[in-house]
């Protein structure tokens, strides 16, 4: 099983707190790995220091056994680690479709384009239009983003993420905040993600990470504390122990 | 040199006097108020016109110049800021430039463009030696009252209950009012009573820094870089960048006069590169 | 799957909607060249708004479409109106089109040394950062007087004619024809710009900067490539000014030309790239008419327009123009028939 990014002692203190302790991560190719612990564990804090948001103050971070570490966010998106918000971060004055359509002229690194006009690339807006058609957008294609209902933005996180090609793509709670009746899109567009993506899932809610995770990770306190899967980490004590007080979880 | 040095230290010292509350403007509010050398203005022409027309002693004319400012501070405050704090920075910006031009255009129609100036009583004119150092009366007064204001308000700020609700305030506007402090109130005070501080850093700066309607735009730059500079969540940042300013300012202009205020600008720039959330401040989290 | 060809054929058009040339804009500038010929009495102030106009344009490409907020632009007017001045006195380039070249790609070689200064910090940094460049360059200038010509400017510039052909009179004719041609040329890159990838992806950087690097965006490579890009414009406005006036002096890099900039993109609105064109307009207007009022007190005048443009709210004054908009909309019967056609494909969509 090759590893298609790993952390090695991967560690971030913010003054006195340190937020990551010591993390030694591995996500294999093609994975479905979910990322759970309880609030403040440090889950969003590791995404950041995948993603390049924050420096590590220790550790490395291999892509494909290449030290990643020094790269700023956008060239880390180009090599194909794309990453979804917790909190949507979406473009409030463009329409999906722009939206979409930046990500993939990006990707194909016509961004620089100075003269043509947007739009007249009928390849790339094709490309646009299929996306969007594959996360249920197109009914709200030519709109505002800012003004779309909750479940749209949030489907449209992940359409963005999904338009830059990921190699491994950084799920920061895809469900997080959305109405009970949107859910199950969100949750049908996670299950209908490429195979050869490799996907780390960040969830608190346990139904969508034991229907989709093959290995889980805990994190508690910023290190990693257990690692297996999902029926191993279901039946063991500790987990349950740490968990103590919200939702029990189920095998 | 030692004389420079003095020279440098007054100027600064007036410096921080005028630039202070917009340190704390900007910090408790982040509000940016480019408008904030007019109240200086207003000190020193209320001081001007006390001092020439009416006869009134020049040092009595201080804390009435600090009391125009104050006043005109919270008129302004009330009346017209407050709708404009929610607002963008942009919008911020292009509101109290306004403020500038037409204050500067009024002064100027009411009392024409020409530099005015104060008499100082005699008994502050001139200088007297102390181990070779040329110490100019004037300036020693200046240094005398300013050390006195920064001192307390140090004081205030640090042993007073409104001083650690303005602290508090400053630090996190939403927890402060969360805690019961009305920021509002706070704000409109400490408004005026920085207002009030530039009128009374005009009043003093007529002498050494000339007055004339072009003042507050002149003297904008100055006050930004002490604010930038020094940042905004202590007293001594801007203390300690304003002594730098003048210091620098005044040994820049005699040692070398061919590059004068660009050293200023320079500098500025510099610091801004290296630390844009200036040399002294902790690091923002905005 | 491969999506439906009509549902292509929309959203190519969707996408492509802001770029179509819209009626009210072609009769802009078949008024603004008619003007040639129909308004030869005028032709001085227009110059004065065409480079005016053009200078705007360049604070719009950052403020409007990239959100930097800059009280120095007249650092790169300035400098460039300089090159151009001193290029003429001194016969360097006698040839005015070609100066203008230069004196553009002079002011774009400051733009993007400067351009690292904006990237990062926030809006009062950089606010403070292009206020200190512009009164930098001010006091440089005054420093250097022996070139510059220090607080009484530049004397002695002649301006040979364009092109060796048309030469500058003092009616403005060729000065109108001149500048309105390059502003015209220079507005139509732009338009091409901001309508490009490239000028979606600024609109990006604008609106969300995280985001914008998490699809793969280099932040602060855009931004000073539009800061470079602006600064050349704004080098060549001054430059022409330099041309039509035959002189330049201190002001052009003082703080009143910035402020005066941002209140004329403020008035027309920024962020569609007509705003400082219209802006310039009624700005020039409204100095001509408050300067033979109060001649020394016009700052007064600018003043009381910024506060109350921003005590009223810059979104509620162009919502004053909504009629003229939704005018606009129902004249343009070609994008109606488009939007109807791609509306009715939508429906038979299975």
């Amino acid at each position: 099983m090759t590893m298609v990014l790993e952390t090695i002692g991967l560690t971030k203190q913010f003054g006195g707190i340190v937020a990551s302790n010591n993390v030694s991560l591995q996500i294999a190719k093609g994975a479905r790995h979910a990322l759970i612990g309880p609030n403040g564990a440090g889950k969003t804090t590791l995404i950041n220091l995948l993603t390049g948001v924050l420096r590590p103050t220790g550790g490395r971070i291999l892509l494909d056994g290449e030290d990643i570490g020094n790269l700023p966010p956008h060239k880390r998106v180009r090599l194909g680690i794309v990453r979804t918000f917790q909190i949507n971060q979406l473009f409030g004055d463009l329409t999906p479709l722009e939206t979409i359509g930046l990500a993939v002229s990006e990707r194909r690194g016509q961004g620089l384009d100075w003269w043509r006009i947007v739009g007249s690339r009928p390849d790339l807006v094709t490309e646009a239009v299929e996306i969007l058609e594959r996360f249920h957008l197109t009914d709200v294609i030519d709109e505002r983003t800012a003004v779309l209902p909750y479940g749209k933005q949030r489907l449209l996180e992940i359409a963005v993420a999904i338009a830059c090609r990921p190699r491994v793509l950084l799920l920061d709670e895809p469900a997080a905040g959305v109405p009970e009746d949107e859910r199950h899109e969100i949750l049908a567009a996670v299950a209908a993600l490429p195979d050869d993506v490799s996907v780390l899932l960040i969830e608190h809610d346990m139904d969508i990470v034991f229907s989709f995770a093959d290995r889980i990770s805990v994190l508690v306190n910023g290190a990693l504390f257990v690692e297996g899967s999902p029926e191993e980490v279901a039946s063991d004590a500790r987990v349950k122990a740490v968990y103590l007080g919200e939702e029990a979880v189920d095998a | 040199m030692l004389t420079i040095l003095f020279d440098g230290i007054a100027y600064g010292m007036l410096l921080f006097v005028l630039a202070s509350g917009l340190a704390v403007t900007l910090g408790l509010m982040n509000f940016v108020n480019l408008a904030h050398g007019a109240f200086a203005m207003a000190g020193g022409y209320v001081t001007v016109v006390l001092v020439n027309k009416a006869g009134v002693p020049f040092l009595a004319c201080l804390p009435l110049a600090f009391l125009a400012s104050a006043i005109l501070g919270i008129i302004m405050e009330r009346t017209l800021y407050v709708h404009v704090y929610k607002k963008p920075h942009l919008d911020q910006v292009l509101f109290t430039i306004g403020l500038v031009f037409m204050a500067v255009a009024a002064v100027d129609y009411v009392m024409g463009s020409s530099p005015v100036f104060a008499r100082i009583p005699d008994a502050l004119q001139g200088r007297f030696e102390v181990f070779g150092i040329g110490v100019g009366r004037y300036r020693l007064l200046i240094i005398a009252i300013c050390g006195l204001l920064t001192v307390g308000l140090q004081f205030i700020l640090t042993r007073t209950r409104f001083g650690s609700r303005l602290r508090a305030a400053v630090d996190d506007r939403r927890v402060a009012s969360g805690l019961g402090i009305n920021v509002n109130r706070i704000f409109a005070f400490t408004f005026a009573f920085g207002s009030g501080l530039a009128g009374l850093g005009g009043a003093l700066g007529v002498e050494i820094l000339g007055l004339d309607p072009s003042f507050p735009l002149k003297f904008m730059i100055y006050f930004l870089i002490v604010v930038t500079v020094g940042g905004t969540s202590s007293i001594t940042g801007p203390f300690l960048a304003s002594l730098l300013l003048g210091i620098g300012d005044v040994a820049g202009k005699y040692y070398v006069p061919t590059l004068g205020s660009f050293v200023i600008y320079t500098i500025m720039i510099v610091v801004l590169i290296w630390r844009p959330q200036g040399l002294f401040s902790r690091a923002a989290s905005r | 799957m491969a999506p439906p060809p009509f549902a292509v054929r929309a959203a190519t058009e969707w996408l492509s909607a802001r770029a179509r040339w819209h009626p009210l804009e072609i009769a802009f500038w078949l008024a603004a060249f008619a003007a040639i010929y129909l308004l030869p009495e005028q032709h001085l102030i227009l110059t004065e708004i065409a480079w005016l106009g053009l200078f705007a344009l360049s604070l719009d490409l950052i403020l409007g479409y990239a959100g930097i907020i800059s009280l120095g632009h007249a650092a790169f007017f300035g400098f460039g109106a300089y090159t151009a001045a001193l290029l003429a006195k001194h016969e360097i380039i006698n040839e005015p089109v070609l100066a203008l070249l230069v004196s553009g790609f002079a002011a774009m070689a400051l733009g993007f040394v400067t351009s690292f200064l904006v990237l990062r910090g926030s809006d009062l940094t950089r606010l403070m950062v292009t206020l200190g460049v512009a009164l930098l360059l001010r006091e440089l200038a005054n420093r250097y007087g022996w070139l510059t010509g220090g607080a009484d400017g530049l004397q002695g510039v002649t301006i040979k004619p364009v092109l060796g052909m048309f030469r500058f009179d003092m009616f403005g004719h060729t000065g109108y024809i001149y500048c309105l041609s390059v502003l015209f040329i220079l507005f139509l890159v732009a338009r091409r710009l901001v309508n490009s990838p490239f000028g979606l992806s600024l609109l990006s950087v604008k609106g969300n900067p995280l985001r914008a690097s998490a699809i793969g965006i280099s932040v602060d490579a855009r931004l000073v490539a539009i800061y470079t890009v602006a600064a050349g414009y704004a080098g060549i406005a001054g430059a022409l000014l330099a041309q039509t006036t035959a002189f330049a002096s201190l002001e052009v890099f003082s703080f009143d030309r910035s402020a005066d900039l941002l209140l004329v993109l403020i008035i027309g609105g920024a962020g569609y790239l007509y705003g400082g064109l219209i802006g310039a307009v009624i700005f020039k207007l409204m100095q001509d008419y408050l300067s033979a009022l109060t001649p020394q007190y016009w700052p007064f005048w600018i003043g009381l327009m910024l506060v109350v443009i921003v005590l009223v709210g810059r979104d509620r004054i162009t919502s004053w123009t909504a009629p003229i908009r939704r005018l606009a909309a129902r004249l343009d019967w070609r994008a109606a028939a488009r939007r109807v056609a791609a509306a009715s494909a939508e429906r038979h969509r299975p």
